[in-house]
């Protein structure tokens, strides 16, 4: 292990003479006192912001580095800011040292050489993370290559409230039928919010007898044939969202208040254990509980990453690597803090650390892994650009 | 002296501080809007960001938004000041709601809209009142009002913070002209007292508060946290399609956002024109009006309109404030309880840490650039005064330049421009983009009292032996102290509600109370939203408070300097 950090240091500092070496994890950790990341990430989830507040105090107190979150409404904005900053020189020292990101935004960044790295399979935690297991080395189908790290699992579910809808259904045709029973009790986020996209993927994956023309890149040729059922189900859905969809919520946890308020009976979520947080917090009723399809839904994992022209690269790896250890995760995954799942391996973890997963109540809407049972591919992200572009011109701009 | 050195310079400095920006941003959206953008490899001049833009299916839809939100906001707004000032200014009624109007000018927009929106989507606080007993809902009524495709929510958001605005400047142009001797005379000869006043003292009147109107106009036509909180999505005004593209991962969407800018910016100055050419058919058919000698029938009914439609914007933003309030100490709320089912301290504490950082932040910025800004006003009209300096007609012009074109259409711009000169990082470029905006208001509100002030005390003052400096300090300044006081909390007002500004040109480092607020919007937490447009609204309102009580007191023994 020692010859080959050194042998890493050897190689990599000609290339990057002033780029931290993540293999040369001393070095980074005594680099990264008293530095001050920004992480950027979306703001508009207040148990996420808390979440990211304790990370904060905590890699304060073991590594003298200042986390500050700056609080997107569009993870967008963070890479048209490096964008920026690239066009302007400002090579070394960047307003942004770390972003949540989701699959397109990644694949974007990464094509336009705007990421350092490869890091994150260095990182120490690495090592306890569920690499065979769990989709942390592919971002919608785009090899991470080790220019992001993960830090949370993520699989759709179907909240509902049970004092209006008290059955689940096993398949997107079913929910259809059930919308037009049910006009104006159903909705999801506008594309292209993440979510809204993902339920256009979730809708292809369920109702294509075979998805795995998905794992590709979208091509001229395939594109329309492929996706026509998909506008289909969206034209028979539409007439019965709420609002007739000519108006929709923002974002997933818009849709929070819409159900405490009876507007909505049913909308999705990308995290499982969103709904009871949400509970807990009185932003849903009691009654609410989620379910999956019958095929599975799709899941995916949260990364972070680091823009090339960090000024504080080791104290953002610093960061990645404490949001994999088995602190942060177990905290995470505590539906009262957060409910995210994790991204660990529970057999690589000590008996000790298990135990503290072991302990957690998962709350009264939340299944357990067995329940959430298959988790589905993400598509590979040209068929996500697409279908958002597609519905933006079906159904967002005109009656 | 150092200030007969300084005080020259200091209108060059103020159009400075106000124009360099605004000139230094456009230049920066013009060049990719025809194509040139060297860092992404693309060279000019073309034409075909336009033609992408024209591309866009949801385009006629964004602007007539644009257009059809903006003009009608500006002219609902000021039929409702003028017709509320014609019939009651005097009245106690006036006073009252004019006491209950001025603090509501501060108010951030984007608090009020969150208001508006809780009290009248079919869940909120309204409908909430009404079901079941009233409506016989058990469940809310799935019906379209925020985010309607026509932007009349938008439009409603736009005109209860309007009102407010152009009350406020047209009650200091009242104080300019001779409006209580004209109105009496009008009624002597037998007018209505709505019909006298439109007649007499409204021409003049308007001739002074034109430039704010258009800057009503301009605003409102290029709104992006009220049409993103009240406006519709599918597809959403012009404005917040430009701040859309600009944040694009993709670059070469933003020689489609520049292009929208500047579509955005002829929109503005061609909505001016039109604007500018109504002026002129309005006062024809005004004088054919008073030609005619009607002496205003039904000038009653129009007074009780006048009055129900004012008293509705007061009561809008109020409720709306108190909505705010109620939901960030709601625990859990459901429709059609009137009320939560507990209140809890826990949103508050749960926010508390997070808004009180972020007060601090505005308090900082908001405070520095409304001291700027006051300084170079005040050196500015000191200057006119004494060695007549004064901004031309095309002076004044140039001073709303940065209030009367559109934010998404040079701020991007400028934020490259400071990116290139290094100095991206840190409040203070923040400031310096906030004092483009507070700047012009702080003028507004302040020249008029100002140069309104009564030469003649300057020269019993300097017959006392008072150099000009002491005259400033101890005679002019003091017994300006309302208007001055007025002005700043204008000023920290207007700074406290900037969104646009903060975000781009702070790189998102910067959190104020308004970024935070907006950030959240996106998550629909009401209880969140609640904290944060409570602590934004007072924020902003209490130096308005400090400005109403502080002369109060301080002239508590001088009535004649109380501006009463």
């Amino acid at each position: 292990m020692k010859h080959l950090a050194l042998l890493a240091a050897l190689i990599a500092p000609v290339a990057v003479l002033a780029d931290p070496n993540p293999a040369d994890w001393d070095a980074v950790k005594a680099e990264a006192k008293g530095q001050t990341v920004y992480w950027n990430a979306w703001g508009g989830s207040t148990t996420t912001n808390d979440f990211l507040a304790w990370v904060g105090s905590r890699v304060a107190a073991d590594y003298g580095v200042t986390l500050e979150h700056v609080k997107l409404t569009n993870t967008a904005d963070a890479v048209t800011r490096v964008l920026a900053e690239k066009q302007a020189g400002e090579d070394d020292d960047g307003a942004i040292d770390m972003i949540w990101i989701n699959g397109a935004n990644f694949a974007a960044m990464k094509e336009a050489d705007l990421l350092f790295g490869p890091y994150a399979e260095q990182l120490p935690n690495w090592a306890v993370v569920d690499a065979a297991g769990k989709t942390v080395q592919t971002d919608f189908t785009v090899p991470t290559d080790g220019y992001e790290s993960p830090w949370a699992m993520a699989q759709v579910v179907f909240v509902h409230d049970t004092a209006d809808m008290p059955e689940r259904f096993g398949s997107m045709a079913a929910l259809l039928e059930w919308a037009q029973a049910n006009p104006g009790r159903f909705s999801y986020p506008q594309p292209p919010d993440f979510l809204g996209t993902t339920f256009l993927k979730q809708v292809l994956v369920d109702i294509l007898p075979d998805p795995s023309v998905l794992a590709v890149e979208a091509t001229d040729e395939n594109y329309e044939e492929v996706t026509a059922p998909l506008w289909a189900y969206l034209d028979a859905l539409t007439p019965n969202l709420w609002r007739e969809g000519k108006a929709y919520p923002a974002t997933g946890t818009a849709m929070f208040p819409l159900i405490a308020d009876d507007e909505l009976d049913l909308s999705i979520s990308f995290s499982p254990g969103a709904a009871s947080t949400a509970i807990a917090n009185f932003e849903l009723p009691e009654t609410v509980r989620t379910f999956v399809l019958d095929k599975g839904t799709i899941g995916n994992a949260s990364f972070v990453t680091i823009p090339y022209n960090s000024g504080s690269k080791a104290g953002a790896m610093v960061v990645a690597n404490f949001l994999m250890s088995p602190e942060a995760q177990a905290r995470a995954q505590d539906p009262a803090i957060l409910g995210y799942g994790t991204v660990l391996d529970m057999n690589a973890i000590t008996a000790e650390e298990r135990a503290v997963f072991d302990a957690l109540e998962l709350g009264v809407a939340t299944l357990t892994p067995a329940e959430l049972g298959t988790v589905q591919a993400e598509p590979h992200p040209s068929w996500a650009t697409r279908l958002a572009d597609d519905w933006t011109d079906r159904y967002g701009v005109a009656q | 002296m150092k200030s007969r050195r300084l005080l020259p310079v200091l209108p060059l400095l103020t159009l400075l501080a106000m124009l360099g920006p605004v000139i230094a941003g456009l230049y920066g959206t013009v060049l990719p809007a025809f194509g040139h953008l060297p860092a992404a490899g693309l060279t000019g001049p073309t034409l075909s960001p336009f033609f992408d833009l024209f591309d866009w299916a949801g385009l006629p839809r964004a602007i007539m938004l644009s257009v059809g939100v903006g003009v009608g906001a500006t002219a609902i707004a000021l039929t409702i000041v003028a017709l509320l000032t014609a019939g009651w200014s005097g009245t106690p009624a006036f006073r009252f709601l004019e006491r209950l109007l001025s603090p509501l000018l501060s108010v951030p927009h984007a608090a009020a809209a969150f208001g508006l929106a809780f009290l009248i989507t079919p869940s909120g606080w309204i409908s909430r009142a009404l079901s079941p007993a009233m409506t016989g809902w058990d469940r809310p009524p799935d019906l379209l009002i925020v985010q309607d495709p026509w932007g009349l929510t938008m439009m409603t958001g736009l005109v209860i913070k309007e009102v407010p605005f152009l009350l406020l400047i047209t009650l200091a142009a009242l104080g300019q002209a001779d409006t209580r001797r004209s109105a009496a005379v009008a009624q002597a000869l037998g007018y209505g007292r709505l019909t006298g006043w439109l007649k007499t003292v409204f021409p003049r009147v308007y001739a002074q508060i034109r430039l704010p109107v258009y800057v009503v106009l301009a605003y409102s036509m290029s709104v992006v946290d009220v049409a993103v909180i009240l406006g519709p999505n599918t597809p959403a005004s012009l404005s917040v399609h430009i701040v859309k593209l600009m944040s694009d991962p993709d670059i070469a969407m933003r020689l489609q956002g520049a292009a929208a800018a500047l579509v955005q910016l002829g929109l503005v100055i061609g909505a001016l024109v039109f604007w500018r050419i109504g002026e002129g058919v309005v006062a024809r058919l005004g004088q054919r009006w008073i030609m005619g000698g009607g002496r205003g029938k039904i000038d009653p009914i129009m007074c009780i309109l006048a009055l129900t439609a004012g008293g509705i914007c007061a009561f809008a933003v109020l409720a709306g404030i108190v909505v705010l309030g109620v939901w960030s100490f709601a625990g859990f709320w459901s429709f059609p309880d009137f009320l939560p089912e507990q209140f809890i301290l826990r949103n508050w504490m749960r926010h508390g840490s997070g808004t009180l950082a972020a007060l601090g932040e505005t308090a900082l910025i908001a405070g520095c650039v409304t001291l700027m800004a006051l300084v170079l006003t005040i050196g500015c009209l000191e200057a006119e005064y004494r060695y007549g300096l004064s901004i031309s007609a095309r002076g004044m012009w140039m001073l709303y330049l940065p209030l009367l074109i559109p934010q998404t259409a040079f701020l991007p711009g400028l934020q490259t421009l400071m990116l290139n000169i290094g100095a991206d990082v840190g409040r203070f470029p923040v400031m310096l983009a906030h004092l483009v905006f507070v700047l012009p208001y702080v003028f507004l509100s302040l020249a008029d009292p100002f140069r309104a002030w009564d030469v003649r005390m300057g020269t019993i003052a300097n017959a006392l032996g008072a150099r000009p400096d002491r005259v400033l300090w101890r005679v002019r300044l003091p017994m300006l102290l309302r208007p001055i006081l007025t002005a700043a909390a204008v000023g920290l007002s207007v700074s406290v509600g900037q969104y646009l500004a903060t975000l781009l040109i702070g790189g998102g480092r910067v959190a104020t109370l308004t970024t935070e607020a907006v950030a959240l919007a996106s998550g629909g937490d009401r209880r969140a939203i609640g904290v944060y447009g409570i602590m934004q609204t007072g924020a902003a309102l209490i130096p308005f408070t400090l400005a109403l009580v502080v002369p109060a007191i301080v002239w508590r023994n001088r009535k004649g300097l109380r501006h009463e």
